[in-house]
């Protein structure tokens, strides 16, 4: 990982963007949705609001700081909770194979044709927007993959000699999925969600930037999505949080590159 | 072949049948009675009208038999009525479908012609400046957010060289006709195919050059070469056509999020498509016409599935049409 050029870039953004998260709000501790200047002040001509405020006169910088939190931890969290369902579904469909398999396949790719954004746009709306609908439905629709990626894993290590000494000494199913097949499919798996991730932000700043964001915390797609309006009068409202989605997306994309280059040496020529 | 198509068509339409399912019972997570939200929708909540409602929709009959009138009603293209359009809701979608479908076509195009193209210099110059430049382009187009996108090309092309019209389908009180009219169309479609296309294009971008390194390793190469076939023959007919096999999977797969990404880009640019009757649903929270742009979003990905499983066996002789 720390051989390849790419992962260690994507690593340093990622400890920035987190560091960010953590401790920005501590350091800056304005509002973001506190009126601190007068509206449409333009970036860098005040060195307490360096990137100038918002329509309503609240602080840019404020804002991309405190959106951080959400969108890494919205990414982090949905992130996870497609692994919960995912990976043990994508388990039991390749552990015990035959007519599970099938069930557990067929229900996997029914979620897969699903168009996900569009499920994800019903979803919070009927739900209404809050950060619990927000992770729950990004977590919905990115699952799929991780249940499909786990299943073929399992397959070719069910039929592993050590697997079938496991089996031959009476261990029961649970324990040797848990301990014997599921820690040797975690490189790839983590791979997957360092890219879902990426994914689960982006998703996230979408649904923002519709109007489908948690009303009380302020996130980098509602930024961009209010200052639509006004991108005539000011460029600074919707340009400075776009980056900071472009920038926290690669970096995540980039440590994804890394690690697939250290963990599967074999895939990474085929790429992704 | 027809028997594979009538299968795959069966399939399509098993998973069609489920999502109406899961859009009945979604419809029932919305907050609140149907019957009271609907006549909230059309400005009038008296008791008697809440019951004629209920009688009018079935929503005073079991849960079964309910679901049964919903699919009856879809099957027969009855996607309910839009109380805030005032309009049923298969006409507005109806209305609005062909603007969508030359939005993500065009943009389906553009993205598939350009990463191709790109994907193929990358790695016919794998290991140069311009590989290198290529996949760095890729990378960031890849993490950059469509609305963000939109908004820069806005920006950039509309607000500050003033070249393209930043919103809209055509030229409002132009009334333009003709060869005038297809001209005007064009100039609103750029922007909006562009954006829509860029994501996509780093994708198969990404996904054609690795896809050619890998192919060009493999012994039927070595064996052209050592029939003597020219380079440009070789590139062309042996390592291009099956290192588009995984970009043709990839298209597949990506409908769905072309469709998500054709809301976005659709809302940005006041492009008049479902995408765009999706977020006024949304806004106004007009549940049955949300649900019933979802619906024929799914239809679109899984006749866009069918139709790249077909595209798939035409370029890769070696499959043959079963399932």
């Amino acid at each position: 990982m720390l051989r390849s050029p790419s992962g260690v870039i994507g690593l340093i953004i990622l400890l920035l963007a987190i560091s960010v998260a953590l401790f920005g709000p501590m350091l800056f501790p304005n509002s973001p949705w506190r009126m601190v200047q007068r509206p449409f002040l333009p970036p860098f001509t005040l060195a307490t609001v360096p990137l100038g405020t918002d329509a309503l006169g609240r602080d840019v910088f404020a804002g991309m700081i405190f959106g951080a939190r959400v969108s890494l931890l919205v990414g982090m969290v949905s992130t996870l909770v497609a692994l919960v369902v995912g990976v043990p579904i994508g388990a039991m469909a390749g552990y015990f194979g035959g007519r599970v398999d099938d069930a557990l396949m067929r229900f996997t790719e029914f979620f897969q044709t699903i168009p996900s954004f569009a499920l994800a746009i019903v979803l919070v709306a009927i739900l209404q927007p809050s950060i619990y609908s927000i992770v729950a439905s990004i977590a919905l629709v990115s699952w799929p993959p991780v249940a499909r990626l786990v299943r073929g894993e399992v397959l070719s290590l069910r039929t592993r000699e050590y697997v079938q000494a496991a089996v031959v000494t009476g261990q029961s199913n649970t324990w040797i999925i848990l301990r014997e097949i599921l820690p040797n499919t975690l490189s790839p798996v983590i791979v997957l969600a360092s890219l879902m991730v990426a994914t689960a932000i982006l998703l996230e700043s979408s649904l923002a930037f519709l109007g489908l964001g948690d009303p009380n915390l302020i996130s980098w797609g509602y930024m961009v999505g209010a200052g639509r309006t006004v991108i005539r009068q000011a460029w600074w409202i919707t340009v400075f949080p776009g980056v900071a989605i472009l920038i926290s997306v690669l970096g995540l994309n980039l440590i994804g590159e890394g690690l697939n280059d250290a963990l599967n040496p074999r895939l990474s020529r085929e790429g992704r | 072949m027809l028997s594979f198509v009538a299968q795959r068509v069966v399939k399509g339409v098993i998973v069609l049948l489920a999502i109406v399912v899961l859009n009945f019972f979604l419809i029932r997570l919305a907050p609140g009675d149907p019957a009271v939200v609907m006549a909230g929708e059309a400005g009038a909540s008296d008791q008697i009208f809440v019951q004629q409602l209920r009688e009018k929709f079935g929503l005073d009959k079991p849960l079964p038999e309910q679901l049964f009138i919903y699919v009856k009603g879809i099957a027969t293209l009855d996607l309910g009525f839009s109380f805030r359009q005032q309009a049923p809701v298969a006409k507005l979608i109806g209305e609005r479908l062909p603007a969508t479908l030359l939005l993500t076509l065009t943009a389906f195009a553009i993205s598939l012609v350009l990463g191709v193209l790109f994907g193929t210099f990358a790695a016919r110059f794998a290991g140069t400046f311009l590989d290198t430049a290529i996949t760095v382009f890729a990378l960031i187009f890849y993490a950059m957010p469509i609305f963000w996108v939109a908004l820069m090309g806005i920006l950039l092309f509309s607000v500050t060289m003033d070249w393209l019209p930043s919103f809209g389908y055509e030229t409002v009180g132009a009334n333009l006709t003709g060869f005038a009219h297809a001209v005007d169309v064009a100039k609103h479609l750029i922007m909006p195919a562009m954006t829509l296309g860029l994501f996509f294009m780093a994708t198969y971008t990404r996904m054609t050059r690795a896809s050619m390194l890998e192919v060009k390793r493999l012994d039927f190469v070595k064996t052209a070469r050592a029939k003597g076939l020219s380079d440009a023959v070789i590139q062309r007919r042996h390592v291009l056509r099956n290192a588009l096999l995984p970009v043709v999977t990839l298209a597949g797969v990506h409908s769905g999020t072309l469709i998500g990404g054709a809301v976005i880009t659709e809302t940005v640019f006041a492009w008049p498509g479902i995408g765009r009757l999706m977020y006024d649903a949304l806004l106004q929270r007009d549940y049955n016409l949300l649900l019933g742009v979802f619906v024929i979003c799914s239809a679109m990905v899984l006749i866009f599935n069918l139709i790249t499983d077909l595209v798939y066996r035409l370029v890769d002789p070696r499959i043959e049409f079963t399932t």
